[in-house]
């Protein structure tokens, strides 16, 4: 099956400062992908390049087996929502109907129509003055009956109201399993993802952290707990992804192919929010680290 | 038909959890043989959850042999919780009280108690007994 994003040594770079770097995923068709990162980490950069609005510095990115945005074809097969979804505040929803109508060929008016009366929409009203929750599902419809096989959308939910967030979710979430669209959403909450997506992409730093299917992350990821060790004695198939020791004890979220043998560690299971955090917690310091040792070098 | 919900702080990925209810209903006789899950569009679209997750949890519970698809028609429950597994819930019922009495007597609190049930469930599923 042909990837959705394909991206190998994948950068972008504004004057000196990288936005995204050293960027290399696979991510299969079918899924709900999470990308997931702090402000400013670069997952607009990377959804941009996705969609063909920015063009790369370095390395290549596919999208469902064509480049980004190079041809009608495959500008038809992408949908695209950007951060805030914008929409015409001086157009009506009716108008904006109409012009996704004419803006895209395979668009189907049956599937808006019915999503605008689902969502009691008055096609009269203005874009301008619509809710904001509103406004998100009048982009996201327009999105769903382009449809395309892929959808990309740039933190769609940050700016909504917990019910709307969730109606928003609910929709795209129907989308998915009436059409089997393939998904790519940002956010920089994990909560928000949590429920929605099956596949995870964690970018900090301008760097991929970790990425892959939601639940082999969560099953080969564990909390450890025990008398204080070292950690260089670990086996060799486990990576510690972050540590923490006090006087006696030891906690230690590791990355293990294998079941955790030892008896003397207490093993948990961790929840998709503290690994992600800790994934963002570890690019920090390696941060930290780089930059302590560029001043010792100049000092 | 029962409805789905979903604790978020459980632990318990949304998959399993969804696992769980229809188990439980089906030992508490909310459903029985013949009884339909709800649509797979209906649990997305009243959960706001990847459609995945829910095919996942149904065709694990097909796999069990609890429930069955019925193409274009929906997934129907197949079989109640055999009565032998019921029968054997009361006898089993009245040890565990007798050794929460031992425990308790012994001095646990209920934190204890529940800390040395999930240890040694945790311990024997490590040994591959339970």
């Amino acid at each position: 099956m042909t990837a959705v994003l394909d991206a190998s040594g994948l950068g972008k770079r504004y004057g000196h400062r990288w936005a995204l770097r050293d960027c290399t995923l696979q991510v299969p068709a079918g899924r709900v992908v999470g990308l997931v990162g702090p402000n400013g980490a670069g997952k607009t950069t990377l959804l941009h390049l996705a969609v063909g609005l920015l063009q790369p510095s370095a390395g290549e990115i596919g999208v469902l087996g064509g480049k980004p945005a190079d041809s009608p074809a495959q500008l038809g097969r992408v949908g695209f929502v950007a951060q805030d979804t914008p929409v015409y505040g001086s157009l009506s929803v009716a108008d904006h109907l109409r012009l996704g109508g004419w803006l895209n060929p395979r668009f189907d008016a049956a599937v808006a129509e019915r999503r605008i009366d689902q969502l009691g929409l008055d096609r009269k009203q203005r874009a301008g003055k619509l809710s904001g929750g509103q406004r998100a599902q009048l982009a996201l419809t327009l999105a769903i009956a382009k449809r395309p096989e892929l959808l990309v959308l740039d933190e769609p939910v940050a700016s909504l109201d917990p019910l709307a967030r969730h109606e928003f979710l609910q929709h795209l979430m129907e989308a998915v399993a009436d059409d089997g669209v393939s998904v790519v959403l940002s956010s920089h909450l994990v909560a928000d993802l949590e429920r929605v997506c099956d596949y995870l992409i964690v970018l900090t730093r301008s760097r991929v952290q970790v990425s892959g299917d939601v639940e082999e992350l969560l099953a080969c990821h564990h909390r450890l707990t025990g008398a204080r060790k070292d950690p260089a004695r670990l086996p060799a198939d486990q990576e510690i992804i972050e540590a923490s020791h006090t006087d006696r004890q030891s906690t230690l979220l590791v990355r293990s192919s294998g079941p955790i043998l030892d008896p003397a560690w207490t093993v948990d299971q961790i929840g998709l929010e503290d690994l992600v955090l800790a994934y963002m917690r570890r690019a920090g310091e390696a941060d930290r680290a780089t930059r302590k040792s560029h001043l010792g070098s100049v000092g | 038909m029962i409805e789905f919900h979903l604790n978020a702080s459980s632990g318990v990925s949304p998959y399993q959890q969804l696992v769980q209810q229809v188990r439980r209903a089906l030992v508490l006789g909310l459903l029985t043989a013949g009884d339909q899950l709800p649509t797979v569009k209906d649990v997305v679209a009243q959960l706001a959850i990847n459609p995945n997750t829910v095919l996942k949890a149904y065709r694990e519970l097909e796999h069990s042999g609890l429930v069955a698809a019925r193409a274009g028609v929906g997934t129907f429950v197949t079989s109640t919780l055999s009565d032998s597994s019921r029968a054997a819930h009361g006898p089993l019922r009245e040890e565990l009280e007798s050794w929460f009495g031992k425990a308790r007597r012994a001095g646990l609190d209920d934190e204890s108690i529940e800390a040395l049930f999930q240890d040694t469930f945790r311990s024997l599923d490590a040994q591959g007994v339970a």
